[in-house]
């Protein structure tokens, strides 16, 4: 095989920050104190926090090898389904950091923010022209938020027609959150079985929709990487019963340009910026997760909303239906401002393109790993594929050891056991930013990992070999749970 | 296009690899009602000078912290930012990776959170941190739906003085819910009145901010024992943490569950988000709290190192009967905390809030001996509020056209408190920047 990316190399141990530091030390320049000194009681006043005194390298050493035990997209292929980790472009980071927008107070009059107003208002714009839908709010902090937003506008809605009603159509293969999001809006998720070909099934949803169900929530492309063929057909039924449609527009990324979300009989989605528009993860957060609605569902939005009145940009709250708050202000600014940078320097076409080029990344993988490991339906796929370990299990060798393995050859793992519906389940999505060249290095990794998996099983047992440190003891860490130092 | 590589003869060997003709033909599994696309109207792609020419625009249409002297808090503070903190936080390896699913391959993010969760606790005087929530909003909301679960009781009292947008967060979240919501008053001290809250069986826990939105430090240790004699959870709030560098922790006074926003510790403004959701209380909870948790454990060979722990509490496990349906959070804000804590030290961080209180008092007392009096008894750190002559709002206005912008009005959110303004002062202002402000708003 090509030569693998994956090697040894010098790692430097780093303590923790308060196994190191000495009393005295600061890595602060204190501003001047130019104002006498002010008294405090000292019935309020405590000790200060217990925090390491350290100097200014002290820090820059520890964060910089720290960050040097993270593999990263900004390092190699990540490809997480559902997560669709594709590369965040520099020029964004240059455009949140303006000072202009990172030092803007929230609550300055909306005279002396019409900068960041319009943003907000033209990003709403094109995020509904996007996935066709009528009206968007940003504030939702990251898609469980967002899906909470779409829940509680869905229960306003049949709350003003007189009953919330108090179940929803979760289909098996739906991302954890969104049963949970459920819950949290007070509604009992029904489970919707997958039909055989992975995919749900017009009457699976018949039998089980009745005017006590709120509605569907479902994920479209779905986590088997399927797009829901039937969905105009399941759109009906449920709207013929009263219920709304929800889609999880976690897998946006194969679809744009492609499906209009409204035409299929979507109701309302959320989106993530920080999967499909190229905000980065920043190890698990801040993500933005705006939800997008037809005109029925806009009065529930949640307000502020961004206003336009000739020129001027504002903030509303005169929506007396809305659902209210979710965010102290107005959402992750900093993360909208990369995703709108992200729709201008694509344009049109461009981001077309990028769901083809995903589509096209996922299929290739989906053909050259096909036969090396099971795929359990075998259809073209959109922006990712799922395979199990079924072949390997005859050896004993399990999904985790192989993706263990691939970090040695230098590749972050895919999503593992995930969708539910598929034991060993090996979910991978390239997204649209790897190359040709990238993707034959990973099958070559994944295929030479099917073979040691024949012929040398011990090997995938005790990977990574390479990482700064080997499998972890997860069972101890949850039975005896040490959460600070 | 720069972020697409591939080129055509790649796109068209991929294509024949997998049997498709066009990159059209890829979506022919799709329903053909389904695909009724006709081009994206979208303003045509920018080249990466244009857009910095349009966001230059756009950002120089908005105020900011170097346009403007801003004396308004009330939930998002102008702090100084070193150098060091942005630099070490665009380290592409922090910002690039996803949430720590694979530890091996993490342990930069895994122990960066384990080191916020411990500082955070520290700074807290709580037993255990959580890796993060959103903002100090939700993790208000999520402390409240906590304590419900917890005590299995189904009402929560909430002071007035608590930010108002928490306050409405809390009401979104609580509202398709059984449990109820209900607010009590303040006294004339500008602090949160005691006894005002109905006790009853039911009553799941009492929420306090400190200090408070009019910036006025409340009793927590009173506050504490007065919910644990009704059976309830102490919840304490804050919107501003370097407080806690001076003041008690309310862990050491009693609180249950400590939450709030983080965004003073290193983090811009950016027009409110994203911020950071700081969650911390007792251990004996832990199993019932929202989000995600770093643990420190072992390797097969001994050696020190981190994972994600205690997941069967989240959706991604317990689905439905998760205790939250949060998945992902705000870690790198979280880290860029842990970095500021750690650049500031125990020595940096007192100093820095004495000088908050310092340069605060000092404009409180300038104000008040030009007839804003304070409008509160209670001590303050660095916001306090004062009573204006009604004609002040006038000034204020004008005021904001030279680029000052001289406190917030409590009117909108307190109809009662017309004329009451809340200034706050950081250590961003000089004390020629606060008698320049005295001399304009009373000339």
């Amino acid at each position: 095989m090509t030569k693998s990316i994956g090697t040894t190399g010098l790692v430097l141990n780093e303590p923790l920050l308060w196994e190191k530091g000495r009393m005295g030390r600061t890595g602060f320049s204190l501003p001047r104190t130019d104002v006498p000194s002010a008294a405090i009681d000292d019935a309020l006043a405590g000790d200060g926090p217990d925090f390491p005194d350290l100097s200014e390298v002290d820090v820059v050493r520890h964060y910089t090898r720290l960050s040097q035990w993270n593999f990263s997209v900004d390092a190699g292929m990540y490809p997480l389904g559902s997560c669709t980790m594709k590369y965040n472009p520099k020029t964004h980071e240059r455009q949140a950091g303006l000072p202009g927008f990172a030092g803007a107070h929230p609550l300055f009059p909306e005279t002396l923010c019409q900068g960041i107003l319009e943003l907000m208002y033209d990003l709403e714009r094109h995020l509904a022209e996007i996935t066709g839908m009528d009206a968007v709010s940003l504030q939702p902090a990251a898609g469980a938020q967002g899906e909470f937003s779409g829940m509680l506008l869905i229960h306003a809605y049949h709350r003003r027609n007189g009953n919330p009603r108090s179940k929803i159509l979760v289909p098996d293969t739906a991302h954890g959150t969104n049963p949970a999001s459920a819950t949290l809006c007070g509604y009992k998720s029904v489970a919707v079985k997958s039909g055989a070909k992975g995919i749900l099934t017009p009457e699976r949803v018949g039998e089980l929709m009745d005017e006590e169900t709120a509605g569907i929530m479902l994920t479209n492309p779905n986590t088997l990487g399927l797009f829901e063929n039937h969905v105009k057909a399941i759109a009906e039924i449920v709207h013929d019963k009263g219920g709304l449609v929800y889609c999880d527009g976690a897998n946006m990324n194969a679809l744009m340009g492609i499906v209009d979300m409204a035409a299929i009989g979507i109701d309302v989605l959320h989106l993530n910026l920080h999967k499909t528009f190229s905000t980065p993860h920043g190890g698990g957060g801040p993500g933005s997760g705006p939800i997008c609605v037809r005109r029925h569902l806009e009065p529930f939005l949640p307000v502020p909303r961004i206003v336009k009145t000739g020129d001027a940009f504002g903030l509303s709250e005169d929506f007396p239906e809305s659902v209210g708050k979710l965010h102290a202000f107005f959402g992750n600014v900093g993360v909208m401002i990369k995703a709108y940078s992200y729709i201008l320097s694509m344009g049109p076409d461009h981001l077309k393109k990028a769901s083809q080029l995903a589509v096209l990344n996922a299929n290739y993988v989906k053909e050259r790993l096909k036969g090396v490991f099971h795929l359990p339906f075998d259809a073209p796929c959109m922006h990712e594929c799922v395979f199990t370990d079924k072949f390997q299990a005859a050896r004993k060798v399990t999904t985790l050891d192989m993706v263990k393995r691939l970090m040695d050859y230098g590749f972050h793992p895919p999503t593992v056991y995930f969708p539910l519906v598929v034991s060993g389940a090996i979910m991978i999505e390239p997204t649209e930013t790897e190359s040709k060249e990238n993707l034959d290095r990973f099958v070559e990794a994944m295929t030479a990992i099917a073979g040691e998996a024949r012929e040398n099983p011990e090997v995938l047992k005790s990977a990574p070999t390479r990482c700064k440190v080997k499998r972890l003891d997860e069972v101890t860490a949850a039975r005896r749970p040490c959460l600070i130092g | 296009m720069r972020y697409l590589p591939h080129t055509d003869e790649e796109i068209a060997e991929m294509l024949q690899a997998v049997e498709a003709d066009s990159l059209e033909d890829l979506f022919t599994q799709i329903p053909e009602e389904c695909c009724c696309r006709v081009r994206l109207n979208l303003p045509e792609a920018l080249t990466e000078w244009e857009l910095n020419a349009h966001m230059d625009r756009l950002a120089g249409r908005t105020a900011s912290a170097g346009t403007c002297k801003n004396y308004m808090g009330a939930g998002s503070y102008e702090h100084f930012i070193p150098a060091v903190i942005p630099h070490l936080l665009s380290r592409g390896e922090f910002v690039t990776s996803y949430t720590p699913y694979q530890p091996e391959m993490s342990q930069g993010t895994l122990q960066g959170i384990y080191e916020y969760q411990t500082l955070t606790a520290r700074l807290l005087g709580m037993e255990v941190a959580n890796a993060s929530m959103y903002d100090g909003a939700s993790a208000l909301a999520e402390a409240l739906l906590m304590a419900c679960r917890i005590t299995r009781k189904n009402r929560v009292a909430v002071s007035r003085t608590v930010h108002p947008h928490y306050r409405r967060v809390a009401a979104t979240y609580f509202g398709p819910t059984e449990y109820t919501l209900e607010e009590f008053d303040f006294g004339k001290d500008g602090r949160s009145a005691p006894n005002a809250f109905s006790s009853g069986k039911d009553l799941a826990a009492v929420a306090v901010q400190s200090p408070n939105f009019f910036g006025c430090i409340e009793d927590l240790g009173a506050w504490a024992d007065a919910a644990h004699a009704a059976g309830a959870l102490f919840v304490a709030a804050f919107t501003e943490p370097l407080a806690y560098g001076l003041l008690k922790s309310p862990g050491s006074l009693g609180a249950d569950i400590a939450c709030g926003e983080g965004q003073s510790l290193g983090i811009p403004q950016s027009f409110g988000g994203p911020g950071l959701g700081m969650f911390a209380s007792r251990m004996e909870f832990v199993r019932s709290m929202p989000g995600r948790l770093v643990g420190k454990t072992t390797d097969l060979d001994g050696k020190r190192g981190f994972v994600l722990t205690l997941s069967t509490r989240e959706q991604h496990i317990r689905r439905e009967k998760a205790t939250s349906n949060i998945c992902t959070n705000n870690s790198l804000c979280a880290l860029c905390a842990a970095m500021y804590m750690a650049v500031l030290g125990n020595t940096g961080f007192k100093d820095l809030a004495k000088l908050n209180l310092d340069k605060s008092a000092y404009l409180r007392d300038r104000l008040a001996e030009k007839g804003f009096s304070p409008a509160f008894s209670a001590p303050t750190f660095n916001e306090f509020t004062v009573k204006a002559d009604p004609d002040f709002e006038t000034r204020r206005r004008a005021l904001m056209e030279k680029g000052i912008v001289a406190g917030m009005p409590l009117a909108p959110h307190y109809p009662a408190l017309s004329n009451h303004y809340v200034f706050c002062v950081t250590e961003t202002k000089t004390q020629d920047d606060l008698d320049a402000l005295v001399s304009e708003v009373t000339s």
